[in-house]
């Protein structure tokens, strides 16, 4: 029962992280109609850039809101330059060019900090924590809080601002909110920044646990993938949940399904993906888009 | 090949007379057979004139050509997204190797085997995306590319784990006087040429435009009596079937098989491959398949990185200027010119 407790919560942990990543995605995704494939990697090199800014010696918590802000910033530039010119074009084209950045953003990490793997910190104490029995791991719990707080922010931000209700309603009706008078070009870029700042995060708290190298994201994302399609790509609800099951699955099933262990870890989420999009292809909480042709 | 030439005739009627505009097809048609043609003997007689490591790049693109093509069918003459088809690609090469390597059978034999486990599982994975549209499908194959490498490593009696499988490179048969890169490259050459005309005849006759049409407006295939469903999964199956015979092909001329060689920047080369060459165009796996061969190797010298970065750069602006790839702007450039000549023919008479 303790080992069983203790996955739980190292899987809600993850799956935090796995939520942050979904919710990038299913933010984006909202507002387009577009599945960002470069987001796990748009994450990872925040990350780097959040090493860059330790070594020279500022201490974590400055990095880190550093760090979300020059995210969101490059998230909306990147918005505003690269996805601007193919809005409106068919999903085939913008996937492409979000690969594209995929590709460009690894090899620009590589190019700069090289493909050696390398140790991140966490700004959480080493010493695990001990109720009753059960021990868990400090870095564990803190990335659980960290997400819960980012949750709670984001959940103000879009219910009781007035940009966070124009972003609504920007993702929702985009001609009926341009009569309005909202820059609906803008709320996209908004999206976007917003998104890269949560990548941002999740990257910052994955990378003590895989380490920072160029490729790091790749599980992730799949996780991330899964993550929003279990929970629905239109609930911004249905991420965080799908994140948390993902997170706490994928953990359950290493640990106590033999033949699967960590090593067809990867293989669970497409499984999960693919059963998903079969089943139930709105996810849990998505809404079901019913198309006049 | 014949679907180019008729898109080029109806772009011809527009300014010309119906004889005139029948004899730029006409002519349009014979300038490209002499074109396949020219294509062909230089290709035959490339060993001639390069060997060695060259003669394998060469090899490298044909293979190229062929897993493209096996891509275009599904993405640019159906209009299924496919990221991952790497994932077809590794299971033919895996097929190919664990065949000679484990069990002895004959490389020859293990091509066509390839393409027959490549169509089932094609087969397989299409019928399921059916239901999904669009986006959904790129998110359900991108899955299956990362998901492959460590699937590979798993089953490790068979595929040999992360050390993957070495072969030996096979000898010219028959005691042919040839190397054995040249005997790669012209079997490789023949598989290519074959494929390749089959996929003309394929895309030209009904079986093609129904294919295209489900593309265009699947609602409108259906109400013709097109089987949505039959076609998309075959054309996912035919599709997997010609990577998978790629795949196949470079185990045999690499003569090494490792799982991380089948990630999922492969499926992205091969995407690159037809979004540089041309969507839904014969010629442009041929210009892709040069492209993703050459253009990092030149990029290699900068940097180990670059070929990612200029990759990347072009996959992004080619969307932006030229969505139809190579193939598409020669396409584009040959209507402008015979329009002229047309309309140079109609004025005088």
């Amino acid at each position: 029962m303790d080992i069983f407790i203790q996955q739980v919560v190292s899987g809600l942990a993850t799956g935090g992280i796995y939520a942050s990543l979904a919710l990038a995605l299913v933010m984006i995704y909202q507002a387009t109609d577009v599945v960002n494939f470069a987001q796990g990697n748009m994450a990872m090199f925040s990350t780097y850039l959040a090493w860059s800014f330790l070594q020279a010696g500022l201490p974590y918590w400055v990095t880190f809101a550093l760090t979300v802000i020059i995210a969101f910033v490059g998230g909306l530039l990147i918005e505003r330059i690269v996805i601007r010119p193919v809005e409106g074009a068919p999903i085939l084209t913008i996937v492409i060019v979000t690969l594209g950045l995929l590709v460009i953003f690894t090899s620009v990490a590589g190019w700069i900090y090289s493909y050696i793997q390398k140790p991140f910190p966490s700004p959480f104490p080493e010493k695990p924590i001990r109720i009753g029995q059960i021990v868990f791991g400090a870095h564990d719990l803190g990335a659980i809080g960290v997400t819960l707080v980012m949750l709670v922010v984001l959940f103000l931000f879009f219910r009781y601002t007035t940009l966070g209700l124009a972003m609504r309603a920007a993702a929702q009706n985009p001609v009926s909110s341009r009569l309005c008078g909202i820059r609906v070009s803008w709320m996209l870029g908004l999206g976007w920044g917003l998104a890269a700042a949560f990548g941002a995060v999740a990257g910052m708290m994955v990378a003590p646990v895989v380490f920072l190298d160029p490729n790091m994201m790749g599980g992730i994302q799949l996780y991330a993938f899964a993550a929003a399609t279990v929970g629905g790509f239109t609930s911004p609800l249905g991420a965080v949940v799908g994140g948390l099951l993902v997170g706490v699955t994928e953990n359950l099933v290493g640990t106590y399904v033999s033949f699967i262990g960590t090593e067809l870890k990867l293989t669970v989420a497409l499984a999960m993906i693919i059963i998903v999009l079969l089943v139930r292809p709105a996810g849990l909480f998505g809404r079901t888009t019913i198309r006049r042709v | 090949m014949a679907a180019d030439s008729g898109a080029a005739a109806k772009a011809a009627e527009g300014g010309a007379d119906a004889p005139a505009a029948a004899r730029t097809a006409a002519a349009a048609r014979s300038l490209r057979l002499g074109a396949v043609l020219v294509v062909l003997v230089l290709a035959a007689a490339l060993p001639l004139f390069v060997s060695g490591f060259r003669l394998f790049q060469f090899t490298q693109v044909l293979i190229y050509a062929i897993a493209l093509l096996g891509l275009n069918l599904l993405t640019g003459y159906n209009g299924q997204f496919s990221l991952g088809h790497g994932a077809f690609y590794g299971i033919g090469a895996y097929t190919s190797a664990i065949m000679v390597d484990r069990w002895g059978i004959g490389y020859g034999w293990t091509i066509p085997t390839a393409g027959l486990v490549c169509l089932i599982v094609g087969f397989l994975f299409g019928r399921p995306a059916l239901r999904l549209e669009g986006l959904y499908l790129a998110l359900a194959t991108f899955s299956l590319a990362l998901a492959v490498p460590q699937i590979l490593k798993y089953f490790e009696d068979w595929t040999g784990g992360s050390q993957g499988i070495v072969l030996s490179k096979p000898k010219a048969p028959l005691h042919l006087p040839l190397t054995e890169d040249q005997w790669l490259y012209f079997l490789t050459l023949a598989v290519t040429i074959v494929l390749f005309v089959l996929a003309a005849n394929l895309l030209g006759g009904r079986t093609g435009r129904a294919i295209v049409a489900i593309r265009d407006n699947h609602i409108a295939a259906e109400a013709m009596g097109v089987n949505n469903a039959l076609y998309k999964s075959v054309t996912f199956g035919v599709s997997a079937a010609y990577t998978g015979i790629a795949g196949a092909l470079s185990a045999i001329v690499v003569a090494y098989v490792a799982p991380d060689s089948f990630d999922v920047f492969l499926s992205i080369t091969l995407l690159t491959g037809i979004v540089i060459g041309g969507f839904g165009t014969i010629a442009g796996p041929i210009y892709g398949a040069l492209f993703i061969q050459f253009v990092p190797n030149w990029a290699q010298d900068i940097s180990k990185a670059a070929p990612w970065a200029i990759f990347g750069l072009f996959l992004i602006g080619f969307m932006y200027v030229m969505p139809r790839g190579i193939a598409g702007f020669l396409q584009l450039v040959w209507i402008r010119l015979t329009r002229r000549a047309v309309s140079r023919s109609s004025n005088s008479t």
